[in-house]
């Protein structure tokens, strides 16, 4: 993941806890695959598994890669499925104004970018996709800037500099750690 | 002389074995729980890269969230939960660790048989693919819940990558009123510092109104420390926490317990210690607290009236949130008719709630409308309330008393709430559909909880308590 240009699609709701990202009746699953179709279920189905048309996901005017919410999304259980059932679906970038710490910390381990932005760009960012849903953002992970295109708007965000290696480079926590085998060792014995 | 330093960094520091500018510190951890819901891809993992459990003997398995709470000497009916349990069982033996499973004597909800086990130990750093892992800080732990990529690398390693979060400590003086009980506080400052105002920090609760808690209601605050999105809570130890810690199975004996303590002991915030941020709160101001809305942080006094706004919501969240719980704004709560009781969950399942509960119970019936389930959280619980002879104050009062597990908390197994219907219940979460699809969940203490049984309806526990 380096540069990403994707249309968004728009959820606006705070706190979007985890059980609505992925409802726990969905968890007993054993692989990580597959949970994208019971992403946001209980907003997205209807009584007897009808799509309900009022949720964007069912909404072919929206599209895109990237997921648009209210403020403090993630909060609620630790559960990964949450990330995984985002990324099943087809979602890389999630832009929130907050985000919750253990949600963050999933999104981050299955390649997943949160950018975290100021409540005033949100707000800008859900009007423009509201006026025009082919609004594309553009996000450059190098650089740690993101822009709406067709606007003068372009912000930076943060995203930690160890994270930031392991995305762009594909690494991961484990072998990271396990180069580091003789330090626990030693602590161990200390 | 040291710079004065909280607590919850005398105990990070002692766990770093790593640290490296910009880098997350590698921090190791003495304790890691394991259950079937967050752990069969982390299984999974170990396998595509052909590694052990790291320490076998520092990793404690049971199955709890995806259990029934009926007829466990029997196999699970449901095939999704059977295989997924199965998939436990398999994994334990294939990597060597030693499973509690269902039936077995220290089978529980993991953040119950920690502390009662003596598995939790002040000082120590402990982790579960759980969010409530944050209930073992109440002994004077750094606990935090983890994602199913950091239970492999704890499997793997023993150590996990953390940035270290920031502090706040939350101080509560002053006296509680009769028939107010720790949730109560835990709900009060939830709704005081919102469901998002801890996130990026690691609480300590500190204050005379703390100190003079039982160790289970201590566990109850820490547990709901993630609910306003702190990672966790910490409550430095003292003679209640050693008295509780002492004679339990896995606690250090003989010289190792003298010398346990006195390390112990020094586990507490330095005077002048210098906290990321801070509160006061007096215990005086905290009626029954209870929530209206759907999430943790929409809560109330019993007395009073839903707010037009609740603190940091927008007009469009809070109308979705009442809409979904059929309420309405300036609404009383108080004498509101409800359908269940949930009595359970890591947060309140412990012996004293079922005692609490019992003392309101004893010789009452339930209301006819109100379906009562009240599951213990461990086998130790459910033994306990047999002996103390609970179980038959409960059966008399009509309600359904289950075996240990995670239960309608989160409505995995089939102990869900119907549509539409409303839940006094003690455990931690009243998100949309949390409890069932399109349950309607109210939080509050055993107490509160226990009286609605009895009555059908939410009323004030100070004036049934005294």
């Amino acid at each position: 993941m380096k540069e990403i240009k994707s249309t968004c699609i728009p959820l606006q709701i705070a706190n979007i806890d985890t059980d609505q990202v992925i409802p726990a009746r969905f968890l007993k699953a054993t692989t990580r695959e597959g949970f994208g179709d019971n992403l946001f279920r209980d907003w997205r189905y209807l009584p007897g598994d009808v799509p309900n048309p009022d949720f964007v996901l069912n909404n072919s005017t929206y599209s895109g890669s990237v997921l648009v919410a209210g403020k403090n999304f993630g909060c609620g259980s630790s559960r990964e499925h949450a990330a995984w059932a985002l990324a099943d679906y087809g979602f890389n970038i999630v832009i929130s104004s907050f985000f919750a710490d253990i949600f963050k910390g999933n999104a981050l381990n299955n390649g997943i970018l949160p950018i975290q932005v100021s409540d005033e760009i949100l707000a800008t960012l859900f009007e423009k996709i509201d006026q025009n849903p082919a609004t594309e953002i553009f996000v450059d992970l190098p650089n740690e800037t993101l822009e709406i295109l067709g606007t003068d708007i372009k912000i930076s965000f943060k995203i930690n500099a160890y994270k930031k290696e392991c995305l762009l480079n594909g690494y991961d926590d484990i072998d990271y750690i396990l180069s580091m085998t003789d330090k626990i060792k030693a602590f161990v014995l200390s | 002389m040291n710079m004065p330093s909280t607590l919850f960094d005398k105990i990070w520091e002692r766990h770093v074995v790593n640290r490296r500018t910009d880098y997350p510190d590698l921090l190791y951890i003495d304790r890691h729980f394991i259950h079937e819901v967050t752990s069969p891809q982390a299984f999974d993992g170990l396998r595509k890269r052909g590694l052990p459990v790291a320490r076998i003997e520092q990793t404690i398995a049971t199955a709890d969230h995806n259990v029934p709470t009926k007829n466990q000497h029997l196999p699970i009916a449901e095939k999704l939960s059977r295989f997924q349990v199965e998939t436990l069982r398999e994994n334990c033996k294939a990597f060597g660790l030693p499973l509690h499973d269902l039936g077995s004597e220290k089978q529980g909800i993991v953040h119950v048989i920690g502390p009662e086990q003596g598995w939790t130990l002040p000082g120590m750093t402990i982790v579960c693919g759980d969010s409530h892992t944050s209930t073992h800080g109440a002994l004077g732990t750094i606990a935090f819940g983890i994602g199913t990529s950091q239970v492999e690398q704890v499997l793997a390693t023993q150590a996990i990558l953390q940035y270290k979060p920031k502090t706040m400590r939350i101080n509560i003086d002053g006296v509680l009123a009769k028939g107010v009980l720790s949730k109560d506080i835990i709900l009060y400052i939830i709704s005081q510092i919102t469901t998002s105002g801890g996130t990026g920090y690691f609480v300590e609760y500190a204050g005379s109104a703390i100190r003079a808690l039982s160790m289970e209601a201590r566990m109850t605050i820490c547990n709901m420390s993630i609910e306003m999105g702190a990672r966790g809570g910490i409550i430095a130890p003292d003679e209640t926490t050693f008295e509780y810690v002492k004679g339990r199975t896995f606690a250090p004996k003989g010289e190792n317990w003298e010398k346990s303590v006195a390390d112990w002991a020094t586990l507490k915030t330095d005077n002048n210690a210098v906290f990321d941020q801070e509160h006061h709160f007096k215990a005086e101001d905290i009626e029954p607290w209870i929530t209206y809305g759907t999430n943790p942080g929409m809560g109330i006094g019993v007395t009073q009236n839903i707010p037009e706004l609740a603190l940091n919501h927008t007009a469009k969240d809070m109308n979705k949130s009442l809409t979904y719980m059929g309420l309405e704004p300036q609404q009383a709560l108080l004498g509101k008719k409800i359908d269940y009781v949930f009595i359970g969950s890591c947060t309140n399942s412990r012996i004293e709630d079922l005692r609490l509960v019992a003392d309101i119970v004893k010789g009452k019936q339930k209301a006819k409308a109100v379906e009562v389930w009240i599951v213990p959280g461990s086998k130790k619980v459910e033994a306990q309330a047999i002996e103390e002879g609970l179980d038959k104050v409960f059966e008399a009062a009509g309600f359904d008393l289950r075996q240990p597990g995670c239960s309608a908390c989160l409505g995995m197994n089939e102990d869900k709430i119907p549509k539409g219907k409303y839940c006094v219940s003690t455990s931690n979460r009243n998100f949309e559909g949390r409890q069932g699809p399109g349950s309607r969940t109210f939080l509050a203490s055993p107490f509160t909880a226990a009286i609605a049984a009895i009555t059908g309806t939410i009323e004030d526990a100070r004036t049934y308590v005294g």
